[in-house]
């Protein structure tokens, strides 16, 4: 099942949305590239063919900056800005691969795997899944920590059920609700560690002014929106197998 | 003959019973048949006095402090109407009290001296002088003279205002904001609330002075909910500048509108941090933008928007009466000007101390604090916030200086400073630090929405003595990543106060002074 979502995507996700401005020419890891003024870093490199990782950044949809994996380095400027939230500009020298980079987006993947169901991470496809593998981090160093695994599941929905355990709260859904549809039907609950994906006001999605588009199950990165149909047998939360 | 008797009215003060002093005075002097005034302006920011009881006499006002209902018989009995010298509770001349008589008042300096509203006594006290300066200068040449006097951000990021007014006036739009961050959330911080009780019209005259020099039509001052006497306060006072033409359709020369509206916060830390208040006033939900682009390119609706601090906006018509020269004249450095230091926590003297950058932080907390409340020897003192640093005593010798602070890995912020005697647990105070910022994360990005957390679960495994090494490395590598992937400064400056506390006093962790190893 998983392997059939993994063959149904085409084409290369850019990560943010294409812009038409005038050319910038920039340079990433020393392959030099063409992209319109407006772009970001991020579609600068997957253009370059120097894909960067990412969780929150999608190419139907503004980029936000939430997931911190996407992290780069540009010359001549401080720290590691987002990739997926910095324009391009011209003669910019982006660098996508350093032992720094990797650490602070292993660093970051290893906070997200401290909030993922364990059980969950086996077998499962999604580009979460995908970036944990690229990233080479399958597990992470925190001991007795807070989660949201006990969340219940929303399967109020006839077409689409919500398994918050399995939210990274990376917004993609509420943007895809706001931006594609134009619904506005979801938003963030909360804040800090209990920022959570809320249907109107904090109602059973059935219940809320969701019309059921399905363009918030499609941004999902972690499948915890997912189509109901994938589980004819009735979906199940993954066994745990953490104390 | 009515005498005229001055009590502030600042929430600090009603806190610790100026309202009750009011009645009481009004009361008992009506009973002895001594007619009185009650004024009520700001407070001075001299907290350890309140309620400051102040009389005017022919020789100036008089001073009595801290006064309790209760003193007040014996007060008036020892001749308070007259400015008498004879109760214990006598200050002498408000003046020359050295706590105030000592400060170098230029933000300042109406504050606690006139009522908030009297608008004919902000104008005969220096109120406008500003203003008017600034309209009969070109926009170009306000910028100018904000950029020649040296004005950094007061807020915490001290970004040079001049610049910041330029950018935003030299990007092409069709409309401009000014939007003044009145979200004055850092524990032990109160400056702000003291210009909006108590000189709102040099906040609401910086802001006329700003949108003349960016053209600009329209402000906000987005308030804190927690400051309900603020925004009562401003609110008024925006009424009585429309009033006065001062505000509103012709207000900037005519046709040339600016007009101001307030805002309110409804209780998030994260509001005060610029693009999330801009957001908030949006009416969105309070979550950090990404910059670029920066607010004074694209701020409000897309509009170029300058974001200032309360105090830096109410510093500017002073700098623009008095010519930037003179600003600039004072403090070291790249610090110009006057920094407003804001007293608290274990401190024998609370309040606001304004002094030219360059004093110490020893000068402050010893000399203007006083020492600890407790008359314990002071260990630690928190700069800045709660996302500032700890400093240990070996370093109160440190100047008041953005530049001489960050190479000691601390920061000014908002100028607050939280004092802590030898009882504090310094290890608690970093576990806090993580866990503010995981309560007041917006939740947008990972390493400070589940980063905090861990951040404080670590802490506590660290406090309850479990696997103290391995907490230990596995903190310092999550403070290193919330300082460089964070999205903003909440998540960015947490691991400060953290890794000062362990680097400064790593017994308090259990670890011993090697083994803490923070660089």
């Amino acid at each position: 099942m998983w392997s059939e979502l993994r063959d149904l995507r085409e084409g290369v996700d850019l990560g943010t949305p294409p812009r038409s401005g005038a050319p910038v020419k920039v340079e990433v890891d020393g392959v030099e590239v063409t992209v319109p003024e407006g772009s970001s870093v991020m579609l600068a490199a997957m253009t370059a063919g120097r894909a960067v990782p990412k969780l929150c950044a999608t190419d139907t949809l503004e980029a936000f900056g939430s997931c911190r994996v996407c992290l780069v380095e540009i010359e001549g400027r401080r720290g590691f800005p987002a990739s997926c939230t910095t324009p391009v500009a011209e003669g910019m020298r982006i660098t996508t691969e350093s032992e720094r980079l990797g650490d602070l987006r292993r660093g970051v993947m290893e906070l997200y795997l401290s909030d993922f169901p364990a059980a969950e991470l086996q077998g499962g496809w999604s580009e979460f899944h995908e970036t944990v593998a690229v990233l080479g981090v399958d597990s992470h160093p925190y001991a007795d920590r807070a989660n949201h695994f006990a969340l219940p599941i929303d399967d109020s929905n006839p077409y689409f059920l919500f398994d918050r355990a399995k939210c990274i709260v990376c917004s993609r859904c509420v943007r895809a609700c706001d931006e594609i549809q134009g619904t506005f039907a979801l938003t963030v609950d909360g804040r800090g560690f209990a920022s959570k994906i809320v249907a109107s006001q904090d109602e059973p999605f059935l219940q809320s002014e969701c019309v059921s588009c399905g363009a918030c199950v499609q941004a999902c990165p972690s499948h915890a929106l997912v189509e109901k149909s994938l589980f004819p047998e009735g979906y199940h939360r993954a066994e745990s197998t953490e104390a | 003959m009515t005498t005229v008797v001055h009590i502030p009215a600042d929430a600090g003060s009603v806190a610790v019973g100026a309202e009750w002093v009011a009645v009481a005075i009004a009361e008992l002097a009506a009973a002895r048949d001594q007619p009185v005034t009650i004024r009520r302006p700001g407070t001075r920011g001299a907290f350890w006095l309140e309620p400051l009881v102040e009389v005017e006499t022919p020789s100036g006002r008089v001073a009595y402090g801290p006064v309790a209902p209760t003193d007040l018989p014996g007060l008036l009995d020892a001749g308070l109407l007259d400015g008498a010298s004879g109760h214990p509770l006598y200050l002498g001349t408000t003046d020359e009290i050295p706590w105030l008589a000592s400060q170098t008042r230029v933000t300042f300096a109406r504050c606690g001296v006139i009522e908030p509203l009297d608008l004919d006594a902000y104008r005969a006290n220096g109120g406008l002088a500003g203003l008017e300066r600034a309209l009969a200068m070109e926009p170009a040449a306000v910028i100018d003279a904000v950029e020649q006097s040296g004005l950094r951000g007061r807020g915490g990021a001290a970004f040079p205002t001049g610049v910041k007014w330029r950018t935003a006036a030299e990007a092409p739009a069709t409309r401009r904001y000014i939007a003044i961050n009145a979200d004055e959330g850092d524990s032990g911080t109160f400056a702000d609330r003291m210009l909006l009780e108590g000189d709102p019209f040099a906040v609401l005259e910086g802001m006329a002075i700003a949108a003349h020099a960016i053209v600009a039509d329209t402000g906000f001052v987005y308030i804190r909910s927690e400051y309900p006497h603020g925004v009562r306060i401003v609110e008024e006072a925006i009424v009585a500048a429309r009033t006065a033409g001062w505000l509103g359709t012709d207000a900037l020369g005519p046709g040339r509108a600016f007009d101001v509206e307030v805002r309110v916060g409804a209780g998030a830390y994260i509001c005060g941090e610029e693009t999330s208040m801009l957001e908030s006033i949006e009416g969105k939900r309070g979550q950090i933008r990404p910059k670029p682009p920066v607010p004074a390119i694209s701020g409000l609706w897309g509009m170029p928007t300058v974001v200032q601090n309360v105090v830096t906006i109410a510093s500017v018509p002073p700098i623009l009466a008095g010519g930037p020269a003179a600003y600039a004249e004072l403090g070291v450095g790249r610090s110009r000007g006057t920094i407003t230091a804001q007293l608290a926590g274990n401190i024998a003297r609370p309040g606001l101390v304004e002094v030219p950058f360059g004093a110490t932080l020893g000068e402050l907390v010893d000399d203007y604090g006083g020492g600890t409340r407790s008359g314990r020897p002071v260990r630690a003192v928190q700069v800045g916030g709660p996302l500032g640093a700890y400093v240990d005593e070996d370093m109160l010798e440190l100047p008041v200086d953005y530049e001489a602070l960050a190479e000691a890995r601390a920061m000014l912020g908002h100028g607050g400073l939280v004092v802590f005697d030898d009882t504090v647990d310094m290890a608690e105070q970093a576990r806090f630090a993580m866990e503010f910022c995981s309560i007041e994360s917006c939740g947008k990005c990972t390493p400070c929405r589940i980063g905090s957390v861990r951040g404080r679960e670590l802490i506590e495994q660290i406090i309850r003595g479990e696997e103290v090494e391995t907490s230990h490395r596995l903190l310092l590598r999550l403070c290193d990543l919330m300082e460089h992937a964070s999205l903003c400064a909440l998540g960015g400056l947490t691991p400060l106060p953290v890794l000062s506390a362990l680097r400064l006093f790593p017994e308090d962790f259990g670890l011993a002074r090697e083994a803490a190893h923070v660089v």
